[in-house]
């Protein structure tokens, strides 16, 4: 919960740009399409049925719809034909309503059974879309639960986030409407030519004409405003870092009276947004009216050569009506085709990143023989370690540590001295280059990480709580805990009081960042949560640097009850730890350089010697 | 969204050319098909091709000044949206850069952060959709039921009946489909919620063997989306079919109604032609205005956050005539019956505080978390105003001062050392722009920062990140002391400032400082006794008040609070 930012920028999600409509998105190209299409297909499988089912509904919806214009325009010319009868005077004519009432019928069939395909097919791809997703979304949690650690340092969270939740989100919008899309704007396209072409070559070839007219124009403009669309992302992302940079550290441009300067920044750079942002708009803009002037074009043409062939009775006049119906459909189908295709580009690259995290090597299983701990003491070797996190550059070379039981273990050193790498390995985090770490003589490799991990407890600086209940959060030490059992754990960690100041105790519920209580109070609930845990061994960090003396004395309290009769490793801050531990480990520069008792490290007049007395100068010369 | 409106005012001009633009670019699509209605109608009836010619020719003279005028339109509307866009964003930026942190306190950073930047997109986005289509939408809307109207009047009854059906048909699946489309979104936030605390507590949730728990939450929450997912789509899947569906009958509605006005020689084929496109038209403007109608809420929702800020007015302005401090008095320091509330609370965070801060002495406050140190320190440089009392800098009441004047006067050093994006020697100087090579230098080498400095790639020049994350904690606080030390304020304001340090840093750097700032007033607000222990006066805060004042050793006479501090921290031996 140490995330802040909610919205913060992350990944792709404003592929569409947070301005202006999302034409010509700059795809991202996957490295490769065939094989990651194949396996985001292959995903498709299990609804095999249902896809056939969309599949064939898509195409007699998008059949119905297509015969129905030249229907229609038989309707027309038969009106037409009835009318000029009537004009010239031939006896006995009128217009044939049986006729026209007829195909009006065969219309209204048509369009329902066409609006009936087209809901079914939605409806269905709308199971079969979100079925996928779940599925792909279940793989990433089983597979993030199998992931070692070292692969959560490494990836940035908000990478991580945005491959579980908008990678596969981008993938479930395609599904839903790009696909089934694809395959109506084709069977349309090649309908409505197929169609086009039975009334007459000549006014199709007319309209044909028009098409690469608006391809290129819409290519030509697409390419132009590319520039204009990335200078405005790239503005849009300076201003926006400066706003946050701004705010966040609004109390020191206020003491150093930066405003002036800030001010000057942002127009600077807003600007500058400005000047990228109108152009990309009007270029984008542009792309509609000269889209439809095309169009235009073509439905002029069709009035007036379809006009003349109707007075040379080459063709009907309801084919006129049925063609004018065609070029404007067509367009439409056209330009999403064109769209979808740069859709199902960015998809393949999101599908991509997701099969990335599927493909990522897996913690070494669990070994077979496992061995157990009957009733375990907390007596800890470090044998001949050699661990590093790059093969290539080990930090311990041969690191050797002996901790009896119930023994307490202060580790010190300089900020980045490896103290949490330690910890890495305890709990098996991380796996050892080289040597052995057993506790009471078992090797930990040779124990299920589970039963291994059950025996320590952890207290860190970084105190992890969840959105949910006091309660629930203490609970989360052990499974099944009674409510007796977290009360008392919570008393015994000096939780109990504080918890019940809140307006509704212990089931006040923590909020996203935890910034309801205060940093010393979710220490204290972190102390709680390892008490009703019940560990053999601890693992405590005593930086408090946030927390104010006295709950501090609540926090060192509850920590010494806590570490009594269990063995303890404690990254200490505070003299008095240190000088009281039977063991101290000296760190620096990610190995342990020094270790034995406070006397025996003073003697030895080393780095540590040099840290004591660095202390005691300050005695006696402070501010 | 109308209050926002003002801001269109700088562009009525542009704004008015667009109306008209589009109000001519709509009226020739309009036209078009009455002409084809003419070629049908004169020309092939009478079958004169030279007519049929001459119309064609017609028709593509008007589809061009359309296309012009919608290229003027676009032109027009994207200068008016997007410097709409700027303009707001400007004004609230600068507003912003007003407040005090009072202000800041209410409405919150982050919500700050995003009122200006994606609000204002989200509002300048959507100015764009209005300038596009919902002015063109309703012009079509009527110009159509006018041409329509005007071909044949009693025909337009079918259309007072596809009209309100197709309105309704999208009323009713966007009011059940939003609320939907809004569920689905918490839904997700609640995934990405889980998702996150998976990431960032993955240690601990595998230290308690907890991976399962997490497991399940997370395929919970993904079901509980899924779900959703699969309510929503299925009912947007009725949106089109539908409006299709609705938009065809009228067509045919229209066709055997039309026969009939033939027949009785009341209409033409032509005009039958172009009454079922101008329907078609009318019934996409209002597709298309539905489309605007989900927008808006959006929008106006996003609006309404800006709005906000724009009317909340910084409460800390300065004095009408400022003053000037007292030359004689420089750097002297007094509280006097100081009260502070903040607004809204029914305690007073500080109250009654009096004491007085002489140059050449160092002043320390200790107390615990609430006590109203940070408080306290924040008053100094005036962010915020005292409720009761004054504080005087230089023998003058702080409120008269003009407040850049003050602060040049203060070196602040934060309890959370802010940095901004910059190089090293950039950050320094944020404390004194004109300073020298030599003078940043000096105060990175008294901040005990030089050699790190030093050894970074770059030296001086190395870029600082965003929030200085690519430094240790240490650092930033050494930096932020540097950038304090180079003003050569007549009051430093160190707020628990050395917290992030290891005690052979914090033993040094004390030693320095204690060289560097012999003639000014130094405040201090520590959590370590170690660091007060020689103050000249220590001021031991509790619950907002002063428990007492006095030395060292004083203190540890007379003050129980301050002894039980003390054996919070040191050993017996220490103390004494």
């Amino acid at each position: 919960m140490s995330q802040q930012k909610e919205r913060s920028p992350h990944g792709h999600q404003g592929s569409k740009g947070p301005m202006g409509p999302g034409m010509a998105v700059a795809g991202e190209k996957a490295k490769d399409f065939k094989g990651t299409l194949r396996r985001l297909l292959g995903y498709l499988k299990p609804s095999r049925t249902s896809l056939i089912i969309v599949f064939f509904m898509a195409i007699l919806g998008t059949l119905f719809s297509i015969v129905s214009p030249k229907i229609m325009g038989k309707a027309t010319t038969k009106l037409f034909e009835g009318l000029m009868n009537m004009m010239n005077g031939v006896p006995g004519a009128g217009i044939d309503f049986g006729y026209i009432w007829n195909i009006l019928m065969i219309l209204v069939v048509l369009y329902v059974f066409s609006a009936l395909f087209m809901y079914v097919q939605q409806y269905v791809m709308a199971g079969i879309a979100q079925r996928v997703v779940y599925d792909l979304r279940e793989q990433i949690n089983r597979k993030l639960a199998r992931l070692p650690l070292s692969y959560y340092d490494r990836q940035p969270h908000g990478e991580m986030l945005s491959r579980v939740t908008n990678d596969v989100d981008n993938i479930s919008t395609t599904l839903q409407q790009s696909l089934s899309q694809l395959i109506t704007s084709v069977i349309t396209i090649i309908g409505i030519i197929i169609m086009m072409l039975t009334i007459s070559p000549l006014l199709t070839l007319i309209t044909l004409v028009t098409l690469p007219l608006s391809i290129i124009a819409t290519k030509n403009i697409a390419g132009r405003s590319q520039k204009h669309f990335k200078n405005q992302q790239d503005s849009l992302g300076e201003l926006n870092a400066h706003v946050e940079e701004m705010y966040t550290g609004h109390q020191i441009v206020k003491a150093f009276g930066r405003e002036e300067k800030s001010l000057q920044k942002f127009d600077e750079v807003n600007d500058r947004l400005y000047d990228a942002g109108w152009r990309a708009q009007f270029m984008s803009g542009m792309i509609m009216p000269l889209m439809s002037f095309v169009s235009n074009i073509g439905y002029v043409l069709v009035c007036v050569v379809g006009g003349v062939l109707v007075t040379n009775r080459t063709i009907q006049i309801g084919d006129i009506q049925a063609f004018i119906q065609y070029t404007r459909q067509f367009s439409q189908p056209l330009a999403q085709a064109a769209n979808i295709a740069n859709l199902i580009q960015s998809t393949i690259a999101s599908a991509e990143r997701v099969f990335e995290v599927l493909d990522e090597e897996e913690e070494r299983p669990d070994s077979d023989k496992v061995k157990q701990l009957a009733s375990p003491r907390g007596a800890i070797v470090f044998d001949h370690v050699q661990f590093g996190y790059k093969p290539d550059a080990l930090l311990m070379t041969d690191m050797n540590v002996q901790v009896q039981p119930g023994q307490t273990v202060a580790i010190v050193g300089p900020t980045g001295a490896g103290k949490t790498t330690l910890i890495n390995l305890l709990m098996r985090f991380y796996e050892l280059n080289g040597g052995q770490i057993t506790i009471d003589g078992v090797p930990i490799h040779e124990m299920k990480r589970a039963e291994l991990r059950s025996l320590f407890g952890m207290v860190l600086q970084d105190t992890w709580l969840f959105n949910g209940t006091i309660r629930d959060n203490i609970a989360y030490g052990r499974v099944g805990a009674s409510e007796d059992e977290i009360i008392r754990a919570a008393k015994a960690a000096h939780a109990d009081h504080f918890i019940r100041t809140l307006p509704e105790g212990y089931d006040t519920v923590l909020n996203e960042e935890a910034s309801n209580i205060s940093q010393g109070q979710k220490q204290l609930l972190t102390i709680a949560r390892a008490i009703l845990a019940d560990p053999k061994i601890l693992i405590l960090d005593e930086a408090t640097s946030s927390v104010d003396t006295r709950t501090e004395v609540h926090i060192q309290k509850a920590m010494s009850t806590l570490m009594n009769g269990r063995t303890s490793f404690v990254i200490a801050h505070r003299l008095s730890t240190i000088r009281d531990a039977d063991l101290i480990l000296v760190m620096n520069k990610g190995s342990v350089i020094e270790q034995g008792t406070h006397e025996q490290l003073l003697e030895r007049d080393g780095f540590y010697a040099g840290l004591y007395n660095s202390q005691f100068a300050d005695e006696g010369q402070a501010v | 969204m109308m209050k926002l409106i003002r801001f269109l005012k700088a562009y009525r001009l542009p704004t008015a050319i667009v109306l008209a633009l589009v109000f001519i670019q709509t009226l020739s699509e309009l036209y078009l098909p009455t002409l084809m209605a003419d070629i049908v109608d004169t020309g092939i009836v009478t079958g004169d091709v030279n007519y049929i010619w001459k119309m064609g020719g017609l028709m593509l003279l008007i589809a061009a000044g359309g296309m012009l005028c919608a290229i003027g339109a676009s032109y027009w509307s994207s200068k008016v949206a997007v410097g709409f866009g700027k303009d707001l964003r400007a004004n609230v930026f600068q507003h912003v850069e007003n407040f005090s942190l009072q202000e800041f306190d209410k409405v919150g950073t982050s919500s700050l952060i995003t009122r200006t930047t994606n609000d204002i997109n989200q509002v300048q986005q959507v100015l764009v959709m209005i300038l596009r289509i919902m002015v063109m939408a309703p012009i079509m809307c009527i110009g159509g039921i006018i041409m329509a109207v005007s071909k044949d009047g009693p025909l337009t009854m079918v259309l007072a009946v596809g009209l309100p059906v197709l309105a309704l048909v999208i009323f009713f699946i966007a009011r059940k489909g939003i609320p939907l489309f809004k569920a689905m979104q918490v839904k997700l936030d609640k995934l990405n919620l889980v998702v996150r605390e998976g990431l960032t507590g993955i240690r601990v949730v595998r230290a308690f063997n907890r991976v399962e728990h997490e497991q399940k939450r997370f395929e919970e929450a993904s079901r509980d989306l899924t779900d959703t997912g699969i309510k929503v789509n299925r009912i947007m899947a009725l949106l089109m079919p539908v409006m299709m569906l609705v938009m065809n009958l009228t067509t045919i509605a229209i066709i055997a109604f039309g026969s009939l006005r033939i027949e009785s020689g009341s209409m033409q084929v032509g005009d039958l032609m172009a009454f079922i496109q101008y329907a078609m038209q009318i019934m996409f403007s209002l597709v298309m205005l539905s489309l605007v109608f989900v927008l808006i809420p959006r929008a106006s929702a996003s609006a309404a956050r800006i709005n906000e800020v724009l009317d909340m007015k910084p409460e800390l302005k300065d004095a009408e005539q400022p003053k000037s401090v007292d030359t004689g008095k420089k750097g002297y320091l007094e509280f006097d019956q100081v009260t502070f509330r903040y607004p809204g609370a029914e305690e007073a965070a500080l109250s009654d505080i009096s004491f007085q801060a002489r140059p050449g002495e160092v002043t320390a406050i200790i107390g615990g978390t609430g006590s109203g140190k940070s408080t306290l320190m924040n008053l100094i440089p005036r962010f915020y105003d005292v409720s009761e009392g004054a504080i005087r800098l230089g023998g003058v009441d702080v409120r008269e001062l003009e407040q850049g004047d003050l602060r040049h006067k203060i070196g602040l050093v934060p309890q959370k050392a802010v940095l901004f994006s910059g190089t090293v020697a950039e950050n320094i100087r944020h404390g004194k722009d004109e300073a020298t090579d030599e003078e940043v230098r000096h105060a990175a080498v008294v901040a005990q920062a030089s050699d790190f400095i030093e050894s970074m790639g770059e030296g001086y020049e190395t870029m600082v990140s965003q929030g200085g994350t690519n430094l240790s904690g240490g650092q930033k606080q050494r930096l932020s002391i540097a950038r304090a030390l180079v003003r050569r304020p007549d009051v430093y304001l160190f707020d628990d400032s050395f917290s992030a340090l290891d005690f052979k840093t914090d033993a040094m750097l004390r030693a320095a400082l204690k060289q560097e700032t012999k003639e000014a007033t130094l405040i201090i607000i520590a959590q370590r006794v170690s660091t007060v222990m020689d103050a000249d006066q220590i001021i031991v805060l509790n619950d907002g008040k002063i428990a007492s004042i006095g030395t060292h050793k004083e203190l540890l006479k007379s003050s129980e609070v301050y002894q039980e501090i003390v054996a919070s921290q040191l050993t017996e031996e220490e103390i004494a």
